[in-house]
């Protein structure tokens, strides 16, 4: 049986990476910002994965749970915070396109 | 007695008010202060003139204390009241005063009266701080506040459109600079030969020199110091900026750069007698120098058409006569013409100014004449003070002059020659700007109609200063014909070294009578000659002056002096300003210093602007690849 489906580390590493090839991909590709912003919460998200399937390789330590509570509650305050910003753009601009928000540059 | 301070406070508090309040609370307020302050000024003045002539040695000395000390140096805040600054005290106040009065009509309808005012009482404060000072510095205040004073009267119609004026007082200015380093220079001398700047103690010290000790030093300082009286008295080669200052009004070409500031040279030479006494030299120069100023600028005054700029050439020549006096060791002859002169130049001035406000501003001699019918007070004035100045038997200039040739002569001929010479000159041009003015037809018709005699506030000092005029001969008429020249004796103990006519009789003889004879005879002469040319219109000038069309050009031109100085000083200066301001300024500090390190740092910045682009996909993407190649050196 592959390692990878047999439930050792490697399968939820392989996993994590998986998830945090295709939030980036999200964030690169996709101009809404929305979809951005999902990319972002998957690659976050890809890291508490492995986070975890560490954890549970070393023999369960009970900080790393904790820790992902934790990561899980700020990644919700975070997630508050970057949609009231978009709604925000979208009120002002009348867009959520990323790319046609670049008036900052010189 | 103590409250000598006052005399020169009042104008100084005049100033103050005229130039704060002035404006605010109207013309008759600024009058009352302007004139007002020099009248108390010159009452003061007159009480301890009298109080001067009761103390013991005719000399009060009045000390308020320490003005700054340093080590050893000290310098007392004090003033010195003596015949000689007790008469320039008068001088001061009481001509100041007849010029303010004729300020008040002059300057009537002119918008800045109360800053007028203000300079003209800042002026007398700094002549009398100058002339009463016990000390050298506080002279030298005086010095620089009647230049200072001068420049802003000068420039005083600075926003005329042509820039005359405020060019003219930049003239003066800097002129003035130059002679104020002199006076600087030999302030240094003085103090580092007697370690004192005190008037009094430097001419103590100095009489118990012994012979050949340190003259060369003394040489220097009184050399140092007649650069100075060059620069203020308007002497060769510094004379320049005395004809400019015309640009002036008329009563600040009286005051300033006739009755008072152009003497404060003379004062300081006769203040230092002792010290140029001891230095023959120094003496030699000046008289020189004297008589050829006096001859260069009586010749240059035949061909001037500004009526002011006849008065003012004049000016520059008497203050030549002046210091040829001086330089012959006649410091009472010297100092009597400057007495006689400030009478009859100061009312020459008022009453050129009088005819330039009958003739709403029109000052070129050409356009003038007739004018005789129109204004008798003015014309009547003029007569006399023209009389004067060129020596006329029995008036003021005839007695004071002659004292001078005199003594000039005794020195050497050629210098009493050159003394005679301008006086012939003299006698022409006074002769010829008085004949223009007020004689003959009426050249311009349409001025002629409007022309009329002055207010009183012009015409009563106009016949005070006549009145002076004639009636300074009183103090001095010369030995030689009968007088006693009573200002010898009066001056002795201000100038208790020097050579008086009197004595030069007794002891070199000569003929003083037959020498005043010859050059007065000569001058009546030229002046007969003057007025012939002239009495019946220009035709008869212009064939005379065709004759000679090269001399003519060259009077008339001043000798070319302002070009030659253009083209060896003032162009030199510019061209290496130039290279200065394009080689210096533009290309090292501004280029290189300034442009430069901004150039870059734009370059620089644009350069790394060209990664933001606004993008945020693009800044992930960096970033990610940023983290691979972390990855990469970290896992290697």
């Amino acid at each position: 049986m592959s390692p990878l489906l047999s439930g050792a580390l490697q399968g939820y590493i392989a996993v994590a990476l998986l998830l945090f090839i295709i939030g980036l991909a999200t964030v690169l590709l996709r101009r809404t910002l929305l979809m951005q912003f999902m990319g972002v919460e998957l690659m976050l998200n890809a890291a508490n994965v492995a986070l975890l399937a560490f954890a549970r390789w070393r023999g369960g330590d009970v900080e790393a749970t904790i820790f992902y509570l934790m990561i899980i509650a700020v990644a919700a305050c975070e997630a508050a915070v970057g949609l009231a910003l978009v709604i925000g753009l979208h009120r002002m601009r009348g867009t959520t396109d990323a790319d046609r928000t670049a008036t900052l540059k010189q | 007695m103590r409250t000598a301070w006052l005399i020169p406070v009042f104008p100084f508090l005049g100033f103050f008010f005229n130039l704060l309040l002035g404006k605010r609370l109207g013309k008759n307020a600024v009058t009352a202060a302007g004139v007002g302050s020099i009248a108390l000024s010159f009452v003061l003045a007159c009480v301890l003139f009298v109080a001067m002539l009761h103390a013991p040695g005719h000399r009060l000395e009045l000390a308020y204390g320490e003005w700054m000390s340093a080590g050893a140096f000290s310098v007392p805040l004090g003033f010195v009241i003596d015949p000689l600054s007790g008469i320039m005290m008068l001088v001061i106040t009481g001509i100041g005063f007849l010029i303010h009065l004729y300020s008040v009509g002059y300057m009537g309808e002119d918008s800045g009266y109360a800053r007028f005012f203000a300079y003209m009482n800042l002026f007398v404060f700094f002549m009398l701080t100058l002339v009463m000072g016990s000390s050298l510095p506080l002279l030298f205040v005086g010095w620089e506040g009647v230049g200072l004073c001068s420049y802003l009267l000068i420039g005083y119609d600075y926003a005329q459109a042509d820039d005359v004026p405020a060019a003219a007082g930049l003239k003066a200015f800097i002129y003035n600079r130059v002679g104020d380093l002199g006076v600087l220079m030999g302030m240094f001398a003085l103090f580092a030969a007697f370690g004192t700047l005190t008037i009094g103690d430097i001419l103590l010290k100095a009489g118990h020199l012994g012979p050949q000790l340190g003259f060369g030093l003394l040489t220097f300082a009184t050399l140092m110091f007649f650069i100075g009286c060059t620069g203020k008295s308007a002497q060769l080669p510094l004379y320049m900026w005395l004809p400019d200052a015309m640009a002036g009004p008329t009563p600040v070409s009286a005051l300033i750069h006739a009755a008072t500031m152009v003497t404060s040279g003379i004062y300081l030479v006769v203040r230092m007698a002792p010290l140029f006494q001891m230095t023959p030299l120094t003496m030699t120069i000046i008289a020189w120098v004297g008589g050829l100023t006096a001859l260069f600028a009586a010749t240059i005054a035949i061909v001037q058409k500004d009526i002011k700029r006849v008065l003012a050439y004049s000016t520059v020549s008497q203050l030549g006569y002046m210091f040829l006096g001086l330089g012959v060791a006649g410091f009472a002859a010297g100092f009597f013409h400057v007495f006689t002169h400030a009478w009859f130049k100061a009312l020459l001035f008022l009453g050129a100014g009088s005819v330039i406000h009958a003739l709403h501003h029109e000052q070129n001699l050409m356009k003038m004449g007739g004018l005789w019918k129109k204004m008798p007070i003015t014309g009547w004035t003029m007569l006399i003070a023209t009389a004067c100045i060129i020596g006329f038997p029995g008036t003021s200039g005839f007695a004071s002059k002659d004292e001078i040739l005199y003594l000039a002569y005794l020195k050497s001929p050629v210098l009493y020659w050159m003394g005679v010479a301008g006086a012939c000159c003299t006698a022409f041009y006074m002769l010829r700007l008085f004949t223009l003015a007020f004689l003959g037809e009426a050249r311009d018709a349409r001025a002629f109609e409007h022309a009329h005699e002055s207010p009183a506030t012009m015409t009563l000092p106009l016949i005070v200063l006549a009145i002076g005029a004639l009636g300074a001969v009183a103090f001095g008429w010369p030995t030689a014909f009968g007088g006693s020249f009573r200002i010898e004796a009066f001056l002795e103990p201000s100038v208790s070294y020097g050579v008086t006519a009197t004595e030069a009789i007794i002891h070199h003889g000569g003929s003083p009578a037959l020498l005043a004879g010859i050059s007065t005879v000569l001058a009546l002469g030229f002046a007969w000659w003057g007025w012939s040319t002239y009495k019946g219109g220009l035709e008869v000038a212009e064939t005379r002056a065709g004759r000679w069309p090269f001399l003519h050009r060259l009077l008339e031109n001043k000798y070319f002096v302002d070009e030659g100085l253009a083209f060896i000083l003032v162009a030199p200066l510019r061209w290496f300003g130039n290279v200065l301001w394009k080689l210096c300024d533009v290309i090292f500090i501004d280029g290189i210093g300034v442009n430069l390190p901004g150039a870059l740092t734009r370059v620089a910045g644009d350069f790394t602007a060209l990664f933001q682009t606004g993008r945020v996909r693009n800044y992930v993407l960096t970033m990610g690849l940023g983290g691979l190649l972390l990855l990469y050196v970290f896992l290697k």
